[in-house]
């Protein structure tokens, strides 16, 4: 017998509520920063077609553009060198069961907040386990670092200094023991990328990008509302746009949330 | 020192402008004065000095007639005291004095006096400058000295003196400069834009440290910022310097793909389409609201914006893109009396012209020349060498010049 | 090679249409009153006409031919002339030969414009193009800015003080008084003269032509015809013009009089102090100054002594724009040249409207315009006698 009856029952009556995890695109957004020498992603911007006036007299629509790796977004395995030759790599070959996945949320938003470049290591994950049971294969591992509060700060979100950009990420052996050690479907962030700021001087750079993409998984950045999930049994919805080899591409994520 | 305040149940002070038209001759004089000199026609055959502008010769009917550099030493013969001038312009700034001089180059001019200029007989110097309607007009001053921040010599300058004034991208090593220029020069208010406010910009706190700058966000490439602080600050702003620029080395077949073009045009170009488009109605509006009215919108460009450089061909044809906008620009902000400057530099000191051989003009050097073009109301500059030998160059011939750098691929 | 003189051309039928400051009627309108008014009082019929030469700023975009169609006139010789103050002896040079040479029998030289509160803005703003170009801008107001430069450098040079200038001034006011066609005829006194205004120093208000709608005209023909048709008319003794003279004038002291006049007087028989009365172009008085010099009646910047020397009144004892001149009947276009010719004509017939010269038996006229860029281009005169 199928579940979604039952869900949809949930769902009316509240038993299941779905969480939006998705900030709001707009051309404020902070927008990824690479090495200056490198060809910037596009930012949003939108531009009005017509409003209800001569150039649309009776419709209001607009355009709009961006990279693929704009506000609340998905990492592509395609998206890394290490990734490149993995079967399915872009989002419009990606099996879309592989969109949807359990939710385990590790809480680091004490650590983050007294230090930006904390590393999430590998006893930090054993740790989440004893308290909430092993990360199930095929989960979404998210990295709850209370970023999102800075959102709408740019500033803060972006956390600049001289020496480049200083927010949290995974440590390298932690992003290859969730890939190899427990199977994870892939890793998310409410900072701007699934790796840390200062990752480039990590071993190897960009631990997460590399790691995760070599293994043809997925990564989730910009997240937002992560402290509204529980540490485990929420289940997530990623879906991104189908892009014809897009390496990413903006998302609407959606969590389905048990409330007691 | 505040400027008095205008009374807002009264009618708005509309701008007015002097007398535009001219001979095709006589605006290629203004051509020259809004280069900042004052150049009159010589005969290529006989020498004789010209003037007004013509098409022959006044002793030898030669044709070719060649505008040089002119000496403005010169005898005041006669002065006057315009009470009741016709056009709307002067009679709201009555009375005008006016006067003969005769240079010492052979012609008699009818000029403006400075006010420090006495009655004739007296010795004078003869300087070109643009009037309000874009044109030259010729100043007898006293000395080549003689002080412009005063009535009504100021019409003929945008000076920066006591007015609020936009900086566009205050984090760019140019912009730096020019916030701090713009505040030595007596601005009233500089209002610093800033993009992605995330960076850590070396020289850029300091310069937002004096008491005259306000950092407001401005990303010229969203049109939502750009027409959000133009609410905020459109109806108050005199002078919009436009330093918002993007620039990567690119040659025509090199390997940076479309999207670095495409975003130095989305800056360079568009971003100037969307800044126009939102400070300038408002801009056009205060032209003449009291002594400090807005009065000038700078564009700093590149001197390939006149003539492309091979080494920086998508960086040439973003400029040039702008460029030819602000001509558009320029023809519609003319009715009023609003200034478009515009500033081509060579090669900047800063980093992304690295491997540009010198000499480069530093950024303060750059700011400085736009602080004196807007102070003498010239309104094409060339501030450094190079971009003064590129100009004298492309003036004289710009297809023979621009075949130059495409054979010396620089 | 001597110039061929004028014997047997006269000059008759000199008629003034009303002067208005402003005037919602056309040029085309104006003109065609004086000539009607020309072809009732000489009895002439139309068709007579077989020469027209005409003078205006407001006749645009149309020009002497076009009024041969407007006015119904079959003419074998036609002239158009845009000389401004100087179109009015230009003109008569002109018929004068052509009535000579036998290519017209009657010309009628007829000038007239009207006049709106904008009028003279524009036609100042593309008057030429040196002063579209470098006088216009700097606020030029019509002539005034030229002259008034002209003025202060005339004044400096020659001691001259305002109350020498304001003779002229005063003194034509005088004479306006009984010419009913003036603008002007309330009296004047130095002192009203000195208190006017300051338009553009030195010059003051009532150095200043009052410009306004009208016409003059008058016409050339042969004595023979004239006394066939009984028409009073005044004999052409001489004419000259000069344009551009002294071109290497700093700044113009001297118009082209100064070359011209010894030929003049030459080709009339007479020298300077024959003249009895003289209508002597006056937009300004400084130009009515010069001319005094420039024709002879005195040496170069002696026009001061000369000026308070003399009565310049219809009676005085040196006659000068006696009907009040432009300064004080008002300047109407290109009629304002016209002036001189018809009231010298006038008085030469006995037919002033005004008060008569006690002794009328020689006139000098003259006309000066054209100021291009800083300084009057066009100088003529003509001697007329009974």
């Amino acid at each position: 017998m199928s579940a979604l009856p039952l869900l949809l029952a949930e769902l009316a009556s509240g038993a299941v509520e779905i969480v939006d995890l998705t900030h709001t695109l707009s051309p404020d957004f902070p927008r990824i920063t690479l090495p200056s020498e490198t060809v910037p992603s596009a930012p949003f911007r939108i531009e009005e077609i017509s409003h209800y006036d001569a150039r649309g007299p009776a419709w209001y629509w607009n355009n709009f553009s961006c990279g693929e790796h704009t506000g609340t977004h998905f990492d592509a395995p395609a998206h890394w060198i290490s990734g490149r030759n993995q079967p399915d790599n872009t989002v419009d070959t990606i099996p879309p069961a592989r969109f949807v996945g359990p939710a385990a949320v590790i809480d680091c938003v004490a650590a983050s907040d007294a230090d930006a470049d904390f590393l999430l290591t590998v006893d930090h994950v054993l740790a989440f386990e004893a308290e909430h049971g092993r990360i199930a294969p095929g989960s979404w591992v998210l990295m709850h670092t209370g970023w999102a509060r800075r959102a709408l700060d740019p500033v803060a979100f972006q956390n600049f200094a001289a020496d480049g950009q200083h927010t949290p990420g995974p440590d390298p052996r932690c992003v290859a023991f969730l890939v190899e050690e427990r199977d994870i479907l892939g890793f998310g962030t409410e900072t701007i990328g699934t790796d840390a700021g200062q990752a480039s001087y990590l071993n190897p750079p960009y631990p997460a990008h590399y790691t995760l993409h070599g293994a043809n998984r997925y990564g989730l950045q910009c997240l937002a509302n992560l402290d509204k999930l529980p540490p485990t049994g929420a289940v997530l919805v990623a879906a991104p746009l189908k892009i014809r080899r897009g390496s990413g591409s903006p998302l609407r994520v959606l969590a389905f949330v048990p409330r007691a | 020192m505040s400027a008095p305040r205008r009374n807002p149940v009264l009618a708005p002070n509309r701008a007015t402008i002097p007398p535009a038209r001219r001979s095709r001759v006589a605006t290629e004089m203004s051509a020259w004065a809004a280069a900042g000199v004052f150049a009159l026609q010589t005969c290529g055959e006989c020498e004789a000095v010209q003037y007004p502008p013509r098409d022959v010769c006044r002793n030898c009917l030669s044709p070719r007639l060649r505008w040089r550099p002119a000496d403005g030493a010169g005898a005041l013969l006669a002065t006057t005291r315009l009470h009741y001038p016709y056009e709307l312009y002067f009679r709201e700034r009555a009375p005008w004095r006016t006067g003969i001089v005769r240079l010492a180059a052979g012609v008699s001019v009818t000029a403006f006096l400075h006010p420090d200029l006495g009655e004739a007989p007296a010795p004078a110097f003869v300087t070109a400058r643009l009037d309000r309607a874009g044109q030259a007009a010729l100043i007898a001053l006293p000395d080549e000295t003689a002080n412009f921040e005063v009535t009504p010599m100021r019409e003929f300058t945008a000076s920066p003196k006591g007015r609020k004034i936009l900086v566009t991208d205050a984090a760019s090593p140019a912009g730096i400069a020019m916030v701090k220029a713009m505040c030595a020069a007596g601005a009233a208010t500089v209002w610093a834009g800033r993009a992605e406010p995330w960076g850590v910009v070396p020289g850029y706190e300091e310069a937002i440290a004096h008491p005259a700058v306000t950092v407001l966000p401005l990303d010229v490439t969203d049109g939502d910022s750009v027409t959000s602080l133009a609410g905020r600050i459109g109806g108050r702003t005199d002078i919009v310097v436009n330093t918002a620029t993007y620039h990567r080395p690119g040659r025509a077949l090199g390997a940076m793909g479309v999207e670095s073009a495409r975003a130095e045009m989305e800056t360079t170009y568009f971003g100037l389409l969307r800044l126009a488009r939102a400070f300038g109605p408002a801009l056009a509006a205060r032209a003449a609201e009291g002594p400090n009215h807005a009065v000038a919108f700078v564009n700093l460009f590149s001197i390939t914006a006149l003539v492309a450089s091979p080494a920086k061909a998508t960086h040439s044809a973003a400029e040039a893109a702008a460029y030819a906008f602000a001509q558009g620009m320029r023809a519609d902000m003319r009715a009023s009396g609003l200034r478009v400057v515009n500033v081509f530099p060579g090669p900047v000191d800063e980093g992304w012209n690295q491997l540009d051989l010198p000499p480069k003009i530093a950024p303060d050097a750059l700011a400085r020349a736009t602080v004196k073009a807007l102070e003498t109301g010239v309104e094409d500059v060339f501030p450094d060498p190079v971009a003064r030998q590129w100009y004298a160059r492309w003036r004289d011939d710009p297809a023979a010049f621009a075949r130059e750098l495409a054979e010396a691929g620089a | 090679m001597r110039r061929l003189g004028y014997e047997g051309v006269v000059v008759a039928a000199p008629v003034s249409v009303p002067y208005a400051r402003f005037s919602t009627r056309t040029a085309h309108a104006f003109l065609g009153e004086l000539l009607r008014t020309i072809l009732a009082r000489t009895g002439l019929a139309k068709a007579r006409i077989d020469g027209l030469c005409v003078a205006s700023f407001s006749l645009a975009p149309d020009s002497a031919v076009a009024l041969t169609e407007h006015f119904g006139i079959s003419a074998r010789w036609v002239d158009h002339l845009p000389f401004g103050g100087a179109s009015a002896i230009l003109a008569l040079h002109r018929a004068a030969r052509a009535v000579q040479a036998g290519d017209a029998e009657i010309v009628a030289c007829i000038a007239g414009d009207t006049n709106d509160p904008d009028a003279f803005r524009r036609s100042t703003a593309a008057f030429s193009r040196f002063g579209q170009d470098a006088a216009y801008p700097y606020g030029a107001s019509g002539t005034n800015a030229t002259v008034a430069l002209l003025t202060d450098h005339y004044m400096r040079t020659y001691g001259v003080e305002a109350e020498d200038l304001g003779r002229i001034c005063v003194a034509q006011r005088a004479n306006a008084g009984p010419y009913p066609n003036a603008l002007l005829r309330s009296a004047m006194t130095m002192e009203d003269y000195l208190a006017s205004r300051p338009v553009a120093e030195p010059l003051r208000l009532f150095d200043c032509v009052m410009p306004c709608a009208g016409a003059e005209g008058f016409i050339v023909t042969t004595r023979e015809t004239a006394e066939r048709e009984g028409l009073p008319y005044a004999n052409l003794l001489a004419v000259m013009e000069r344009h551009n003279a002294y071109p290497d004038d700093p700044i113009q002291m001297r118009g082209g009089w100064a070359e011209g006049r010894d030929d003049l007087y030459a080709q009339a028989g007479m020298t300077p102090a024959a003249i009895d009365f003289a209508e002597l172009y006056d937009d300004y008085p400084v130009v009515v100054a010069m001319q005094l010099e420039d024709l002879g009646f005195c040496d170069k910047g002696e026009a001061k002594a000369f000026l308070r020397a003399h009565d310049l009144t219809t009676a005085g004892s040196f006659p000068v724009n006696t009907c009040g001149g432009q300064l004080s009947a008002g300047q109407a276009g290109a009629a304002g040249g016209f002036l001189g010719i018809v009231e010298a004509v006038r008085q030469l017939t006995d037919t002033a409207e005004g008060a008569a010269v006690p002794k009328a038996d020689i006139g000098l006229v003259t006309g000066f315009g054209m100021i291009n860029y800083d300084r009057g281009l066009t100088a003529g005169a003509a001697i007329l006698a009974r």
